[in-house]
């Protein structure tokens, strides 16, 4: 049994690396606007340029922001027993987005740096660690307290996102807007780098303990009967999956549904084992970003569809029909 | 040296009234007891803080005399596997999958070594359940998870095993065996601790009863002492007969 895992596991992993792979090789060749392919082999300009500092950043960037929501999306749900559980459960997309939005609304200048708006996003993620930290000190610490104070954090981030925006400006009203909507936007390359550099070793630790969330799953009393630290798991659980959520929202903005789609469609293919589900999760996330981000720009060029629209138009009727049809 | 040794142990929640005062015992040999008493005496409060899923408001708990609280939680999974009184829901693994987090104590490496396996093959043989390994969990009646749940319990392989109601959902038969396998088990040198409301089968089939009462520890003893007719009349407030049946067993019952 343990040899037949290993080689599912293997065989599951290969092919979530194929498909992320296949994916991102194929859609920086895609656009809305017709691309010359000579020039482009060529390494001509324009095409040239656009697809190397436009396309392929993209295609990196939503590669790692849908691996790093999707993962966290599934990790969250086994820490939260909780199905419904998603990246913003625990309110870190919204403390993010708080960030994001004061710095728009309230750092002056006429064209505000994204850096400034990206740290401002990052310092929300990490007040939500800082705030869960200290809560977690207290002995009512559990995975249902979390989710809690995530819904109670969502509430109060909201709230006052819809306070500043009500307060900005026009022209920072529109960007509060944008920033909202979400998007996968051409980064450079050194920022790519930062993402992958917080992202990677999050995912690696994420899959290392994909036996211990299998535990975690059935709930408190059996993990820590099973030698399981389940507050203590549960915490370092929260810090990874912040860590994952608040970079890639603070450079995206919110992107919903990936999390929690992605997840529930893998579950169904690979089972609810996370150290198939996991790497599934990761990969598949990317991948399907990918094809969403593309879709975004190339369906009604061109127009720009946020991939935000796009992920829950996609994935919400699909995910629904899959829910129906077993 | 004890396999089990309870010194002064008392919790409570809060502020409150303590719900365990004082408990103190000790066990030095291998042995079946059985914990009884009436609903809110602290039986399972007793079993959680020696499982150490509660920690002690007073008073210390040691297995082969090393402090439980001073251990790593997988270290003392070790030494305590317990089985809780609910059943974990919404579980999505097959039987085999559930009695390998018996191994977790073992090691968290990404997959389960041969030796795993070979302790799960002997926990499903024991709790017979060799014909339900690739079913789902959630697929089996009360009384099989039950059956699981004290499977992966002895994946464990620790000497000291807790049980909470383990015969709450099961049959007359699959009561009978869960009590032989206590026995074989008692004779492999496991010490057996069971949580029951049966006081009829504590008293035929443990050495030893630990009656509680009101969060103390009113009586510890061999069943035909512990389980006095008298005793049981102050603390259940029904009255209880012991009888020799025709055969010469002897068993308990009550009412009024």
């Amino acid at each position: 049994m343990a040899a037949e895992l290993r080689r599912h596991a293997t065989s599951v992993m290969a092919l979530s690396v194929f498909a992320a792979l296949l994916t991102a090789i194929i859609c920086p060749f895609l656009g809305g606007t017709g691309m010359d392919y000579a020039k482009l082999f060529r390494q001509e300009a324009p095409d040239w340029n656009i697809f190397l500092n436009l396309r392929i950043p993209r295609t990196l960037l939503a590669l790692l922001t849908g691996a790093a929501l999707s993962g966290a999306g599934a990790m969250f749900q086994a820490l939260l027993r909780d199905a419904l559980a998603t990246p913003s459960s625990l309110g870190v997309t919204a403390a993010a987005s708080l960030g994001a939005v004061s710095a728009i609304a309230l750092v002056p200048g006429d064209t505000l740096g994204f850096p400034v708006v990206w740290v401002a996003a990052l310092c929300g993620s990490a007040l939500v660690i800082a705030l869960v930290s200290a809560l977690s000190q207290a002995r009512r610490f559990s995975s249902f307290t979390l989710l809690l104070t995530g819904i109670a954090i969502n509430g109060i981030c909201t709230a006052i996102i819809l306070l500043l925006h009500s307060m900005a400006g026009i022209t920072r009203s529109f960007q509060i807007t944008h920033w909202l909507m979400g998007g996968i936007d051409a980064v450079e390359y050194p920022v790519l780098a930062a993402l992958a550099l917080a992202i990677v070793p999050a995912s690696i630790w994420m899959l290392r303990m994909a036996r211990i969330w299998n535990v975690i799953s059935y709930g408190d009393t059996w993990a820590i009967g099973r030698g399981v630290d389940s507050r203590n798991i549960t915490w370092k659980g929260f810090v990874v999956g912040t860590i994952l959520v608040g970079t890639t929202t603070a450079v995206t903005g919110p992107i919903a549904f990936v999390g929690l789609i992605v997840p529930h469609l893998l579950r169904r293919v690979v089972g609810p084992d996370y150290r198939l589900l996991l790497p599934a999760s990761i990969f598949g996330g990317g991948a399907f970003l990918i094809v969403c981000d593309t879709i975004s720009r190339t369906l009604l060029a061109p127009v720009e569809v946020p991939v935000g629209v796009t992920t829950a138009l996609l994935g919400g009727p699909f995910f629904v029909w899959l829910l129906w049809s077993r | 040296m004890s396999i089990l040794r309870v010194e002064h142990l008392s919790y409570r929640y809060g502020q409150a009234e303590p719900v365990l005062r004082g408990v103190s015992t000790a066990v030095s040999n291998p042995e079946v007891i059985a914990i009884v008493g009436p609903n809110g005496a602290g039986k399972s409060t007793l079993l959680d803080l020696i499982a150490g899923q509660k920690t002690p408001w007073q008073g210390r708990c040691f297995v082969q005399n090393k402090q439980l609280n001073t251990l790593r939680r997988d270290e003392l999974c070790r030494l305590v596997a317990h089985v809780p009184q609910h059943v974990p829901r919404d579980v999505p693994f097959t039987v085999e999958e559930v009695v390998l987090t018996g191994r977790i104590p073992y090691g968290v490496g990404l997959y389960e070594s041969d030796e795993d396996h070979q302790h799960m093959e002997q926990a499903l043989r024991r709790a017979r359940l060799e014909a339900f390994r690739h079913r789902r969990f959630l697929s089996l009646s009360g009384g099989e998870q039950q059956r699981v749940l004290l499977a992966a319990a002895l994946c464990q392989q620790a000497p000291v095993l807790l049980l909470d109601e383990p015969s709450a959902h099961l049959d007359p038969e699959n009561q009978a065996l869960l009590w032989e396998l206590f026995a074989e088990l008692k004779s492999s040198g496991h010490l057996i601790v069971v949580v029951t409301h049966h006081l009829a089968l504590a008293a035929q089939n443990s050495d030893r009863i630990w009656l509680l009462d009101k969060g103390q520890l009113v009586a510890d003893g061999a069943p035909c002492d512990a389980l006095d007719p008298a005793r049981l009349h102050d603390v259940f407030h029904v009255p209880f007969y012991w009888h020799t049946s025709t055969e010469g067993r002897v068993f308990l019952t009550y009412g009024r």
